[in-house]
Protein backbone atom coordinates (compact mmCIF):
# COMPACT_ATOMS: atom_id res chain seq x y z
CA UNK A 1 0.00 0.00 0.00
CA UNK A 2 3.01 2.27 -0.24
CA UNK A 3 3.37 2.63 3.50
CA UNK A 4 6.64 2.51 5.40
CA UNK A 5 7.28 -0.04 8.12
CA UNK A 6 6.94 1.38 11.64
CA UNK A 7 8.54 0.02 14.81
CA UNK A 8 8.16 0.66 18.51
CA UNK A 9 11.66 1.22 19.88
CA UNK A 10 11.14 2.55 23.41
CA UNK A 11 8.57 2.76 26.18
CA UNK A 12 7.85 4.57 29.43
CA UNK A 13 5.15 4.34 32.06
CA UNK A 14 4.30 5.68 35.52
CA UNK A 15 2.73 3.82 38.37
CA UNK A 16 -1.06 3.72 38.13
CA UNK A 17 -2.55 5.12 41.35
CA UNK A 18 -5.98 6.19 42.60
CA UNK A 19 -4.79 9.73 43.15
CA UNK A 20 -1.39 10.97 42.10
CA UNK A 21 0.45 13.83 43.73
CA UNK A 22 1.78 14.77 40.29
CA UNK A 23 -0.19 16.91 37.86
CA UNK A 24 -1.20 15.52 34.49
CA UNK A 25 1.69 17.42 32.90
CA UNK A 26 4.15 15.94 35.37
CA UNK A 27 2.88 12.40 34.82
CA UNK A 28 3.16 12.92 31.05
CA UNK A 29 6.72 14.15 31.47
CA UNK A 30 7.72 11.16 33.62
CA UNK A 31 6.42 8.66 31.06
CA UNK A 32 7.81 10.59 28.07
CA UNK A 33 11.26 10.99 29.59
CA UNK A 34 11.45 7.30 30.47
CA UNK A 35 10.42 6.35 26.92
CA UNK A 36 13.16 8.52 25.39
CA UNK A 37 15.76 7.29 27.88
CA UNK A 38 14.87 3.66 27.18
CA UNK A 39 16.03 4.00 23.56
CA UNK A 40 18.79 6.54 24.08
CA UNK A 41 17.07 9.48 22.41
CA UNK A 42 16.57 13.09 23.46
CA UNK A 43 13.68 15.41 22.73
CA UNK A 44 15.71 16.96 19.90
CA UNK A 45 15.45 13.67 18.00
CA UNK A 46 11.65 13.70 18.13
CA UNK A 47 10.05 15.11 14.98
CA UNK A 48 6.38 14.98 15.98
CA UNK A 49 4.26 14.21 19.04
CA UNK A 50 0.82 12.67 19.35
CA UNK A 51 -1.09 12.61 22.61
CA UNK A 52 -4.10 10.60 23.74
CA UNK A 53 -6.25 11.60 26.68
CA UNK A 54 -9.92 10.95 27.37
CA UNK A 55 -12.69 13.36 28.48
CA UNK A 56 -11.81 16.93 29.43
CA UNK A 57 -14.51 16.57 32.06
CA UNK A 58 -12.24 14.37 34.23
CA UNK A 59 -9.75 17.19 34.70
CA UNK A 60 -12.10 20.14 34.36
CA UNK A 61 -9.51 21.48 31.89
CA UNK A 62 -10.91 22.39 28.51
CA UNK A 63 -8.65 21.53 25.55
CA UNK A 64 -6.59 19.19 27.69
CA UNK A 65 -4.36 18.31 24.74
CA UNK A 66 -2.99 21.83 24.66
CA UNK A 67 -2.63 21.89 28.45
CA UNK A 68 -0.60 18.68 28.45
CA UNK A 69 1.57 19.57 25.45
CA UNK A 70 4.58 20.65 27.50
CA UNK A 71 4.62 17.42 29.51
CA UNK A 72 4.55 15.48 26.25
CA UNK A 73 7.57 17.36 24.87
CA UNK A 74 5.53 18.87 22.08
CA UNK A 75 6.54 22.53 22.06
CA UNK A 76 7.36 23.84 18.59
CA UNK A 77 6.68 20.46 17.04
CA UNK A 78 3.83 19.06 14.96
CA UNK A 79 1.40 17.95 17.67
CA UNK A 80 -2.13 16.68 17.82
CA UNK A 81 -4.38 15.22 20.48
CA UNK A 82 -6.69 12.32 19.67
CA UNK A 83 -9.63 11.06 21.67
CA UNK A 84 -11.89 8.08 21.01
CA UNK A 85 -13.15 7.40 24.54
CA UNK A 86 -11.86 4.20 26.14
CA UNK A 87 -10.40 3.24 22.77
CA UNK A 88 -7.96 6.15 22.97
CA UNK A 89 -4.90 4.34 24.34
CA UNK A 90 -4.64 1.82 21.51
CA UNK A 91 -5.51 4.52 19.00
CA UNK A 92 -2.48 6.50 20.28
CA UNK A 93 0.16 4.39 18.51
CA UNK A 94 -2.10 4.26 15.42
CA UNK A 95 -2.08 8.05 15.33
CA UNK A 96 1.72 8.07 15.63
CA UNK A 97 1.90 5.30 13.02
CA UNK A 98 0.15 7.59 10.46
CA UNK A 99 3.03 10.07 10.81
CA UNK A 100 5.80 7.51 10.32
CA UNK A 101 4.12 5.19 7.80
CA UNK A 102 3.30 8.17 5.59
CA UNK A 103 6.89 9.41 5.59
CA UNK A 104 6.08 12.63 7.44
CA UNK A 105 8.44 11.80 10.30
CA UNK A 106 11.10 9.24 11.23
CA UNK A 107 10.76 9.48 15.01
CA UNK A 108 7.46 10.17 16.79
CA UNK A 109 6.76 10.32 20.50
CA UNK A 110 3.34 8.93 21.47
CA UNK A 111 2.01 9.88 24.90
CA UNK A 112 -1.17 8.86 26.72
CA UNK A 113 -2.23 10.48 29.98
CA UNK A 114 -5.22 10.33 32.29
CA UNK A 115 -5.88 11.95 35.63
CA UNK A 116 -9.34 10.91 36.75
CA UNK A 117 -9.01 11.81 40.42
CA UNK A 118 -9.62 15.53 39.92
CA UNK A 119 -13.32 14.94 39.30
CA UNK A 120 -15.35 14.88 42.53
CA UNK A 121 -16.96 13.12 44.19
CA UNK A 122 -16.33 10.43 41.56
CA UNK A 123 -15.37 10.56 37.87
CA UNK A 124 -18.46 8.43 37.14
CA UNK A 125 -20.48 11.65 37.35
CA UNK A 126 -18.66 13.02 34.31
CA UNK A 127 -20.09 10.21 32.22
CA UNK A 128 -23.71 11.37 32.47
CA UNK A 129 -23.36 13.52 29.36
CA UNK A 130 -22.17 10.59 27.25
CA UNK A 131 -25.84 9.62 26.94
CA UNK A 132 -28.32 11.23 24.55
CA UNK A 133 -29.38 14.48 26.18
CA UNK A 134 -33.07 14.20 25.33
CA UNK A 135 -34.00 10.53 25.23
CA UNK A 136 -31.65 9.07 27.87
CA UNK A 137 -30.21 11.64 30.29
CA UNK A 138 -33.59 12.41 31.91
CA UNK A 139 -33.54 8.78 33.17
CA UNK A 140 -30.36 9.66 35.14
CA UNK A 141 -28.23 6.84 33.79
CA UNK A 142 -24.80 5.89 35.09
CA UNK A 143 -22.20 4.41 32.80
CA UNK A 144 -22.33 1.19 34.80
CA UNK A 145 -25.88 0.64 33.53
CA UNK A 146 -24.85 0.03 29.97
CA UNK A 147 -22.15 -2.41 31.05
CA UNK A 148 -24.62 -4.18 33.31
CA UNK A 149 -27.16 -4.31 30.46
CA UNK A 150 -24.56 -5.61 28.03
CA UNK A 151 -23.20 -8.15 30.53
CA UNK A 152 -26.70 -9.48 31.27
CA UNK A 153 -27.45 -9.80 27.55
CA UNK A 154 -24.14 -11.63 27.02
CA UNK A 155 -24.84 -13.98 29.94
CA UNK A 156 -28.43 -14.61 28.82
CA UNK A 157 -27.50 -15.30 25.20
CA UNK A 158 -24.85 -17.92 25.97
CA UNK A 159 -25.97 -19.19 29.40
CA UNK A 160 -22.82 -17.90 31.11
CA UNK A 161 -22.83 -17.36 34.90
CA UNK A 162 -21.38 -14.58 36.99
CA UNK A 163 -18.88 -17.06 38.43
CA UNK A 164 -17.63 -17.88 34.90
CA UNK A 165 -17.00 -14.19 34.31
CA UNK A 166 -15.46 -13.53 37.75
CA UNK A 167 -12.54 -15.81 36.82
CA UNK A 168 -11.27 -13.05 34.52
CA UNK A 169 -11.03 -10.63 37.44
CA UNK A 170 -9.26 -13.27 39.56
CA UNK A 171 -6.75 -13.99 36.76
CA UNK A 172 -5.98 -10.38 35.91
CA UNK A 173 -5.66 -9.08 39.46
CA UNK A 174 -3.33 -12.03 40.11
CA UNK A 175 -1.24 -11.33 36.99
CA UNK A 176 -0.88 -7.71 38.05
CA UNK A 177 1.06 -8.76 41.17
CA UNK A 178 4.10 -8.91 38.87
CA UNK A 179 3.55 -5.48 37.23
CA UNK A 180 5.54 -2.60 38.75
CA UNK A 181 2.82 -0.07 37.86
CA UNK A 182 -0.06 -2.02 39.39
CA UNK A 183 -2.71 -0.27 41.47
CA UNK A 184 -5.10 -3.06 42.48
CA UNK A 185 -3.07 -6.27 42.19
CA UNK A 186 -4.21 -8.90 44.64
CA UNK A 187 -4.79 -12.56 45.05
CA UNK A 188 -8.55 -13.05 45.22
CA UNK A 189 -11.05 -15.83 44.63
CA UNK A 190 -14.21 -16.12 42.56
CA UNK A 191 -16.17 -15.93 45.84
CA UNK A 192 -14.52 -12.60 46.67
CA UNK A 193 -15.82 -11.18 43.40
CA UNK A 194 -19.32 -12.59 43.87
CA UNK A 195 -19.48 -11.35 47.48
CA UNK A 196 -18.22 -7.85 46.72
CA UNK A 197 -20.76 -5.01 46.73
CA UNK A 198 -23.41 -5.27 44.03
CA UNK A 199 -23.36 -1.96 42.17
CA UNK A 200 -25.67 -2.64 39.22
CA UNK A 201 -26.54 -6.32 39.01
CA UNK A 202 -24.92 -8.28 37.41
CA UNK A 203 -21.93 -5.98 37.98
CA UNK A 204 -20.21 -6.21 41.37
CA UNK A 205 -17.45 -3.98 42.58
CA UNK A 206 -14.66 -6.46 41.82
CA UNK A 207 -16.01 -6.94 38.28
CA UNK A 208 -14.87 -3.37 37.56
CA UNK A 209 -11.47 -1.77 37.06
CA UNK A 210 -10.69 1.21 39.32
CA UNK A 211 -10.48 4.91 38.51
CA UNK A 212 -6.80 5.80 38.18
CA UNK A 213 -4.18 8.43 37.47
CA UNK A 214 -1.25 7.54 35.24
CA UNK A 215 0.61 8.04 31.99
CA UNK A 216 2.46 5.96 29.40
CA UNK A 217 4.53 6.72 26.31
CA UNK A 218 6.19 4.92 23.40
CA UNK A 219 8.66 6.00 20.74
CA UNK A 220 7.91 5.05 17.13
CA UNK A 221 10.56 4.97 14.41
CA UNK A 222 10.77 4.28 10.70
CA UNK A 223 12.52 1.07 9.63
CA UNK A 224 15.81 2.77 8.71
CA UNK A 225 16.04 4.58 12.05
CA UNK A 226 14.67 1.73 14.14
CA UNK A 227 17.34 -0.71 13.00
CA UNK A 228 20.02 1.75 14.06
CA UNK A 229 18.46 2.35 17.47
CA UNK A 230 17.85 -1.21 18.56
CA UNK A 231 18.40 -4.81 17.51
CA UNK A 232 14.94 -5.66 18.80
CA UNK A 233 12.45 -3.34 17.09
CA UNK A 234 8.84 -4.44 17.48
CA UNK A 235 6.94 -3.84 14.24
CA UNK A 236 3.43 -2.45 14.05
CA UNK A 237 2.21 -4.78 11.29
CA UNK A 238 -1.52 -4.07 11.40
CA UNK A 239 -3.79 -1.31 12.65
CA UNK A 240 -7.57 -1.16 12.70
CA UNK A 241 -10.28 1.05 14.10
CA UNK A 242 -14.01 1.16 13.64
CA UNK A 243 -17.06 2.80 15.16
CA UNK A 244 -20.63 1.52 15.46
CA UNK A 245 -23.92 3.43 15.73
CA UNK A 246 -24.57 5.68 18.72
CA UNK A 247 -28.10 4.15 18.90
CA UNK A 248 -26.57 1.61 21.26
CA UNK A 249 -29.90 0.17 22.40
CA UNK A 250 -30.57 -1.02 18.85
CA UNK A 251 -27.39 -3.10 18.61
CA UNK A 252 -26.79 -6.79 19.33
CA UNK A 253 -25.40 -6.30 22.82
CA UNK A 254 -24.08 -9.86 23.03
CA UNK A 255 -21.40 -9.35 20.37
CA UNK A 256 -19.00 -6.42 19.76
CA UNK A 257 -19.31 -6.14 15.99
CA UNK A 258 -17.21 -2.95 15.92
CA UNK A 259 -14.27 -4.84 17.46
CA UNK A 260 -14.57 -7.49 14.75
CA UNK A 261 -14.56 -4.81 12.03
CA UNK A 262 -11.47 -3.17 13.53
CA UNK A 263 -9.76 -6.57 13.95
CA UNK A 264 -10.44 -7.57 10.34
CA UNK A 265 -8.84 -4.32 9.17
CA UNK A 266 -5.73 -4.97 11.28
CA UNK A 267 -5.55 -8.70 10.38
CA UNK A 268 -5.83 -7.91 6.65
CA UNK A 269 -2.97 -5.44 6.92
CA UNK A 270 -0.83 -7.90 8.91
CA UNK A 271 -1.71 -10.85 6.66
CA UNK A 272 -3.31 -12.80 9.49
CA UNK A 273 -5.74 -15.48 8.33
CA UNK A 274 -6.30 -17.54 11.48
CA UNK A 275 -5.97 -15.18 14.44
CA UNK A 276 -6.41 -17.86 17.12
CA UNK A 277 -3.31 -19.65 15.76
CA UNK A 278 -1.21 -16.73 14.61
CA UNK A 279 -1.60 -14.43 17.65
CA UNK A 280 0.58 -15.71 20.51
CA UNK A 281 -0.28 -13.21 23.24
CA UNK A 282 -3.08 -10.64 23.47
CA UNK A 283 -4.10 -7.68 25.60
CA UNK A 284 -7.80 -7.01 24.94
CA UNK A 285 -9.40 -4.17 26.91
CA UNK A 286 -10.81 -5.36 30.23
CA UNK A 287 -12.39 -2.43 32.10
CA UNK A 288 -15.04 -4.94 33.18
CA UNK A 289 -14.27 -8.65 33.47
CA UNK A 290 -16.93 -9.74 30.93
CA UNK A 291 -15.42 -7.29 28.41
CA UNK A 292 -12.25 -9.40 28.14
CA UNK A 293 -14.41 -12.37 27.09
CA UNK A 294 -16.57 -10.21 24.81
CA UNK A 295 -13.47 -8.81 23.13
CA UNK A 296 -11.75 -12.19 22.71
CA UNK A 297 -14.80 -13.22 20.71
CA UNK A 298 -14.91 -9.96 18.73
CA UNK A 299 -11.21 -10.38 17.95
CA UNK A 300 -12.02 -13.89 16.67
CA UNK A 301 -9.51 -15.42 19.08
CA UNK A 302 -12.19 -17.98 20.02
CA UNK A 303 -15.70 -18.95 18.92
CA UNK A 304 -18.63 -16.86 20.18
CA UNK A 305 -19.76 -17.80 23.66
CA UNK A 306 -16.64 -19.93 24.30
CA UNK A 307 -14.33 -17.40 25.98
CA UNK A 308 -15.62 -18.12 29.49
CA UNK A 309 -15.06 -21.87 29.13
CA UNK A 310 -11.53 -21.32 27.79
CA UNK A 311 -10.77 -19.03 30.72
CA UNK A 312 -11.99 -21.65 33.20
CA UNK A 313 -9.72 -24.23 31.52
CA UNK A 314 -6.66 -22.01 31.96
CA UNK A 315 -6.28 -21.44 28.21
CA UNK A 316 -5.89 -17.69 28.79
CA UNK A 317 -3.57 -17.90 31.82
CA UNK A 318 -0.05 -16.55 31.50
CA UNK A 319 1.23 -20.08 30.83
CA UNK A 320 -1.84 -21.12 28.82
CA UNK A 321 -2.11 -21.70 25.08
CA UNK A 322 -3.16 -18.10 24.43
CA UNK A 323 -2.15 -15.80 27.31
CA UNK A 324 -4.68 -12.97 27.65
CA UNK A 325 -3.78 -9.82 29.62
CA UNK A 326 -0.52 -11.16 31.11
CA UNK A 327 0.11 -7.60 32.35
CA UNK A 328 -2.86 -7.77 34.70
CA UNK A 329 -4.94 -5.54 32.46
CA UNK A 330 -7.17 -2.69 33.50
CA UNK A 331 -8.64 -4.89 36.24
CA UNK A 332 -5.26 -5.37 37.91
CA UNK A 333 -2.82 -2.68 36.82
CA UNK A 334 -5.50 0.03 36.90
CA UNK A 335 -7.51 1.99 34.38
CA UNK A 336 -6.34 5.54 33.66
CA UNK A 337 -8.37 5.35 30.44
CA UNK A 338 -5.99 6.49 27.69
CA UNK A 339 -2.86 5.34 29.52
CA UNK A 340 -4.35 1.85 29.96
CA UNK A 341 -4.47 1.22 26.22
CA UNK A 342 -0.86 2.31 25.81
CA UNK A 343 0.12 0.18 28.85
CA UNK A 344 -1.27 -2.78 26.86
CA UNK A 345 0.80 -1.81 23.81
CA UNK A 346 3.88 -1.60 26.06
CA UNK A 347 3.14 -5.03 27.54
CA UNK A 348 3.04 -6.63 24.08
CA UNK A 349 6.24 -4.70 23.17
CA UNK A 350 8.01 -6.16 26.22
CA UNK A 351 6.54 -9.66 25.80
CA UNK A 352 7.70 -9.88 22.18
CA UNK A 353 11.18 -8.67 23.15
CA UNK A 354 11.32 -11.22 25.96
CA UNK A 355 11.74 -8.43 28.49
CA UNK A 356 8.57 -8.79 30.54
CA UNK A 357 10.43 -10.17 33.58
CA UNK A 358 8.21 -12.24 35.87
CA UNK A 359 5.26 -11.55 33.56
CA UNK A 360 7.00 -13.14 30.56
CA UNK A 361 4.81 -15.69 28.79
CA UNK A 362 6.62 -18.90 27.77
CA UNK A 363 7.28 -20.01 24.21
CA UNK A 364 8.95 -16.88 22.77
CA UNK A 365 5.85 -15.19 21.36
CA UNK A 366 6.46 -13.59 17.96
CA UNK A 367 3.08 -11.99 17.28
CA UNK A 368 0.88 -10.08 19.72
CA UNK A 369 -2.17 -7.87 19.76
CA UNK A 370 -3.54 -5.04 21.87
CA UNK A 371 -7.12 -3.79 21.67
CA UNK A 372 -9.19 -1.11 23.31
CA UNK A 373 -12.78 -0.08 23.11
CA UNK A 374 -14.75 2.97 24.05
CA UNK A 375 -17.21 5.77 23.48
CA UNK A 376 -20.81 4.63 23.94
CA UNK A 377 -19.78 0.95 23.60
CA UNK A 378 -19.13 1.58 19.92
CA UNK A 379 -15.41 2.16 19.17
CA UNK A 380 -12.91 -0.63 18.51
CA UNK A 381 -9.14 -0.04 18.14
CA UNK A 382 -6.67 -2.86 17.35
CA UNK A 383 -2.89 -3.03 16.85
CA UNK A 384 -1.05 -6.18 15.71
CA UNK A 385 2.66 -6.30 16.52
CA UNK A 386 5.46 -8.68 15.51
CA UNK A 387 9.14 -9.02 16.33
CA UNK B 1 14.45 -2.69 28.63
CA UNK B 2 12.70 -3.99 31.73
CA UNK B 3 10.17 -1.97 33.67
CA UNK B 4 11.67 -3.39 36.84
CA UNK B 5 14.96 -1.59 36.10
CA UNK B 6 13.35 1.85 36.23
CA UNK B 7 12.11 3.91 39.13
CA UNK B 8 8.59 4.62 37.93
CA UNK B 9 6.95 7.99 38.47
CA UNK B 10 3.52 8.47 40.00
CA UNK B 11 3.21 9.13 43.74
CA UNK B 12 0.18 7.59 45.43
CA UNK B 13 -1.69 10.01 47.69
CA UNK B 14 -3.73 8.45 50.49
CA UNK B 15 -6.79 9.68 52.36
CA UNK B 16 -4.61 10.17 55.43
CA UNK B 17 -2.42 12.61 53.47
CA UNK B 18 -5.46 14.84 53.03
CA UNK B 19 -6.70 14.39 56.60
CA UNK B 20 -3.31 15.43 57.97
CA UNK B 21 -3.26 18.50 55.73
CA UNK B 22 -0.17 17.34 53.84
CA UNK B 23 -1.82 18.07 50.51
CA UNK B 24 -3.42 21.29 49.37
CA UNK B 25 -6.02 21.28 46.61
CA UNK B 26 -7.95 23.89 44.70
CA UNK B 27 -11.65 23.27 44.09
CA UNK B 28 -13.95 24.69 41.45
CA UNK B 29 -17.63 24.11 40.96
CA UNK B 30 -18.55 24.81 37.35
CA UNK B 31 -21.86 26.58 36.86
CA UNK B 32 -22.75 25.51 33.34
CA UNK B 33 -26.19 25.53 31.79
CA UNK B 34 -27.20 24.02 28.46
CA UNK B 35 -30.37 24.15 26.39
CA UNK B 36 -30.33 21.34 23.85
CA UNK B 37 -32.40 21.59 20.69
CA UNK B 38 -34.41 18.48 19.99
CA UNK B 39 -34.37 18.58 16.21
CA UNK B 40 -37.23 17.55 13.95
CA UNK B 41 -37.47 13.83 14.69
CA UNK B 42 -36.99 13.90 18.45
CA UNK B 43 -39.18 17.04 18.67
CA UNK B 44 -42.12 15.12 17.20
CA UNK B 45 -41.21 12.06 19.32
CA UNK B 46 -41.54 14.16 22.48
CA UNK B 47 -44.76 15.83 21.29
CA UNK B 48 -46.28 12.39 20.69
CA UNK B 49 -45.13 11.15 24.10
CA UNK B 50 -47.09 14.05 25.58
CA UNK B 51 -50.17 12.62 23.81
CA UNK B 52 -49.44 9.13 25.14
CA UNK B 53 -48.18 7.70 21.85
CA UNK B 54 -44.83 6.43 20.61
CA UNK B 55 -43.88 7.37 17.06
CA UNK B 56 -41.18 5.90 14.84
CA UNK B 57 -39.72 6.80 11.42
CA UNK B 58 -39.62 4.44 8.46
CA UNK B 59 -36.88 4.19 5.84
CA UNK B 60 -38.27 2.84 2.55
CA UNK B 61 -34.80 1.86 1.41
CA UNK B 62 -33.86 -0.60 4.18
CA UNK B 63 -37.48 -0.93 5.42
CA UNK B 64 -36.46 -0.36 9.02
CA UNK B 65 -39.02 1.10 11.40
CA UNK B 66 -36.75 3.10 13.64
CA UNK B 67 -37.11 4.21 17.22
CA UNK B 68 -36.05 6.69 18.43
CA UNK B 69 -37.19 8.34 15.17
CA UNK B 70 -34.58 10.04 13.00
CA UNK B 71 -34.82 12.26 9.92
CA UNK B 72 -32.00 10.47 8.11
CA UNK B 73 -31.23 6.76 7.90
CA UNK B 74 -27.67 6.20 9.11
CA UNK B 75 -27.37 2.96 7.11
CA UNK B 76 -28.77 4.14 3.75
CA UNK B 77 -27.60 7.72 4.34
CA UNK B 78 -30.73 9.22 2.86
CA UNK B 79 -33.75 11.01 4.34
CA UNK B 80 -36.25 8.76 6.11
CA UNK B 81 -39.69 8.59 4.50
CA UNK B 82 -42.67 8.43 6.87
CA UNK B 83 -43.94 8.53 10.43
CA UNK B 84 -45.37 5.35 11.92
CA UNK B 85 -47.04 4.86 15.30
CA UNK B 86 -45.75 1.87 17.23
CA UNK B 87 -47.14 0.15 20.32
CA UNK B 88 -46.39 1.09 23.89
CA UNK B 89 -45.62 -2.55 24.64
CA UNK B 90 -42.42 -4.48 24.13
CA UNK B 91 -39.97 -7.17 25.17
CA UNK B 92 -37.13 -6.92 27.68
CA UNK B 93 -33.88 -7.34 25.72
CA UNK B 94 -31.73 -6.98 28.84
CA UNK B 95 -31.92 -5.34 32.27
CA UNK B 96 -29.91 -4.42 35.33
CA UNK B 97 -30.69 -3.91 39.01
CA UNK B 98 -28.91 -0.71 40.01
CA UNK B 99 -27.94 0.17 43.56
CA UNK B 100 -25.91 3.17 42.39
CA UNK B 101 -27.03 6.65 41.34
CA UNK B 102 -25.73 8.49 38.30
CA UNK B 103 -22.91 10.13 40.28
CA UNK B 104 -21.75 6.80 41.78
CA UNK B 105 -23.38 7.61 45.16
CA UNK B 106 -25.12 4.59 46.68
CA UNK B 107 -28.89 4.37 46.95
CA UNK B 108 -30.09 4.47 50.55
CA UNK B 109 -31.40 1.42 52.40
CA UNK B 110 -35.00 2.61 51.95
CA UNK B 111 -34.62 3.52 48.30
CA UNK B 112 -35.60 0.66 46.01
CA UNK B 113 -33.03 -0.28 43.36
CA UNK B 114 -33.48 1.19 39.89
CA UNK B 115 -34.16 -1.30 37.11
CA UNK B 116 -32.92 0.07 33.80
CA UNK B 117 -33.64 -2.06 30.74
CA UNK B 118 -33.37 -2.12 26.99
CA UNK B 119 -36.92 -2.65 25.71
CA UNK B 120 -37.58 -3.74 22.15
CA UNK B 121 -40.73 -1.85 21.16
CA UNK B 122 -43.56 -3.74 19.41
CA UNK B 123 -44.15 -2.47 15.91
CA UNK B 124 -40.57 -1.25 15.43
CA UNK B 125 -38.07 -3.39 13.54
CA UNK B 126 -36.72 -6.39 15.48
CA UNK B 127 -33.92 -5.40 17.80
CA UNK B 128 -34.95 -1.72 17.86
CA UNK B 129 -34.84 -0.97 21.55
CA UNK B 130 -34.85 2.04 23.83
CA UNK B 131 -33.37 2.60 27.26
CA UNK B 132 -36.05 2.90 29.93
CA UNK B 133 -36.93 1.71 33.41
CA UNK B 134 -38.89 -1.28 34.67
CA UNK B 135 -41.30 -0.91 37.58
CA UNK B 136 -44.22 -2.59 39.32
CA UNK B 137 -42.20 -5.78 39.61
CA UNK B 138 -39.72 -7.30 42.04
CA UNK B 139 -36.16 -7.47 40.69
CA UNK B 140 -36.22 -11.23 41.16
CA UNK B 141 -39.27 -11.56 38.94
CA UNK B 142 -37.70 -10.17 35.78
CA UNK B 143 -36.42 -12.26 32.91
CA UNK B 144 -34.86 -11.45 29.57
CA UNK B 145 -37.63 -11.89 27.01
CA UNK B 146 -40.37 -10.76 29.41
CA UNK B 147 -43.30 -8.88 27.85
CA UNK B 148 -43.88 -5.38 29.22
CA UNK B 149 -46.15 -2.37 28.71
CA UNK B 150 -45.69 1.34 29.34
CA UNK B 151 -47.11 3.01 32.44
CA UNK B 152 -47.81 6.63 31.48
CA UNK B 153 -48.05 9.76 33.53
CA UNK B 154 -51.56 11.21 33.69
CA UNK B 155 -52.34 13.31 30.57
CA UNK B 156 -52.26 16.63 32.43
CA UNK B 157 -48.87 15.85 34.00
CA UNK B 158 -47.01 15.03 30.80
CA UNK B 159 -44.44 17.55 29.65
CA UNK B 160 -43.22 16.11 26.38
CA UNK B 161 -40.28 14.15 27.75
CA UNK B 162 -39.07 10.55 27.80
CA UNK B 163 -40.12 10.56 31.45
CA UNK B 164 -43.79 10.91 30.38
CA UNK B 165 -43.51 7.14 30.46
CA UNK B 166 -42.97 6.44 34.16
CA UNK B 167 -41.71 2.92 33.55
CA UNK B 168 -42.59 -0.33 31.83
CA UNK B 169 -44.35 -3.06 33.82
CA UNK B 170 -44.90 -6.75 33.07
CA UNK B 171 -48.00 -7.56 31.04
CA UNK B 172 -50.26 -9.69 33.18
CA UNK B 173 -50.77 -13.30 32.13
CA UNK B 174 -54.35 -12.72 30.87
CA UNK B 175 -53.32 -9.79 28.72
CA UNK B 176 -50.32 -11.71 27.42
CA UNK B 177 -52.68 -14.31 25.98
CA UNK B 178 -54.07 -11.84 23.48
CA UNK B 179 -53.27 -13.12 19.97
CA UNK B 180 -50.97 -10.23 19.14
CA UNK B 181 -48.91 -10.52 22.27
CA UNK B 182 -48.68 -14.30 22.11
CA UNK B 183 -47.77 -14.27 18.44
CA UNK B 184 -45.11 -11.66 19.01
CA UNK B 185 -43.58 -13.63 21.86
CA UNK B 186 -43.35 -16.76 19.73
CA UNK B 187 -41.99 -14.90 16.76
CA UNK B 188 -39.24 -13.30 18.85
CA UNK B 189 -35.78 -13.73 17.35
CA UNK B 190 -34.16 -14.40 20.66
CA UNK B 191 -33.93 -17.74 22.40
CA UNK B 192 -36.54 -18.38 25.07
CA UNK B 193 -36.14 -16.35 28.19
CA UNK B 194 -33.13 -17.54 30.07
CA UNK B 195 -32.44 -16.65 33.63
CA UNK B 196 -28.70 -16.73 33.77
CA UNK B 197 -28.70 -15.18 37.19
CA UNK B 198 -26.16 -16.61 39.54
CA UNK B 199 -25.38 -15.59 43.08
CA UNK B 200 -26.28 -11.95 43.69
Amino acid sequence: MGMRKVAIVGAGITKFVRRAQETGKELSWQASKMALDSCGLTLDDVEAVTLGTAPDAFDGVHMKGEYLADGAGAFRKPYMRHYVGGGTGVFSPIHGWFHVASGLADIVLVVAEEKMSSCHPHPQGAFLTIFDHTTEQPLKPTLIWIFALEMNRYMSTYGITKADIARVSVKNKGNALDHPSAQVAEKITVEDVLNSETLCWPVNRLDISPASDGAAAVVLASERVARRLTDKPVWIDGVGFSIDTAYWATRDLSYPRYVETAARMAYDMAGIKEPHKEIHVAEPYDPFDYKELHHMEGLMLCPRGEAARLTAEGYTARDGNLPICPSGGALGVGNPIAATGLMKIIEIFLQLRGEAGKRQVPGRPRCGLAQAWGDLMQMGTVVVMRI
Amino acid sequence: MKLEDYELGGTHLRSSDFEKGKVLTTAWQPNLAYAWDNGVAIGRYLAELKEGRIVARVCHSCNRIMIPPRMFCELCFKPTDEWRYVKDTGTVNTFSVAHVNWDASRRGPKEPPLIPAVIEIDGASPGMGILHMLGGVSPNGITVGMRVEAVWKKPGERTGAITDILYFKPIRAAAAKSPRAAGKAKAGRKPAATRARSKR
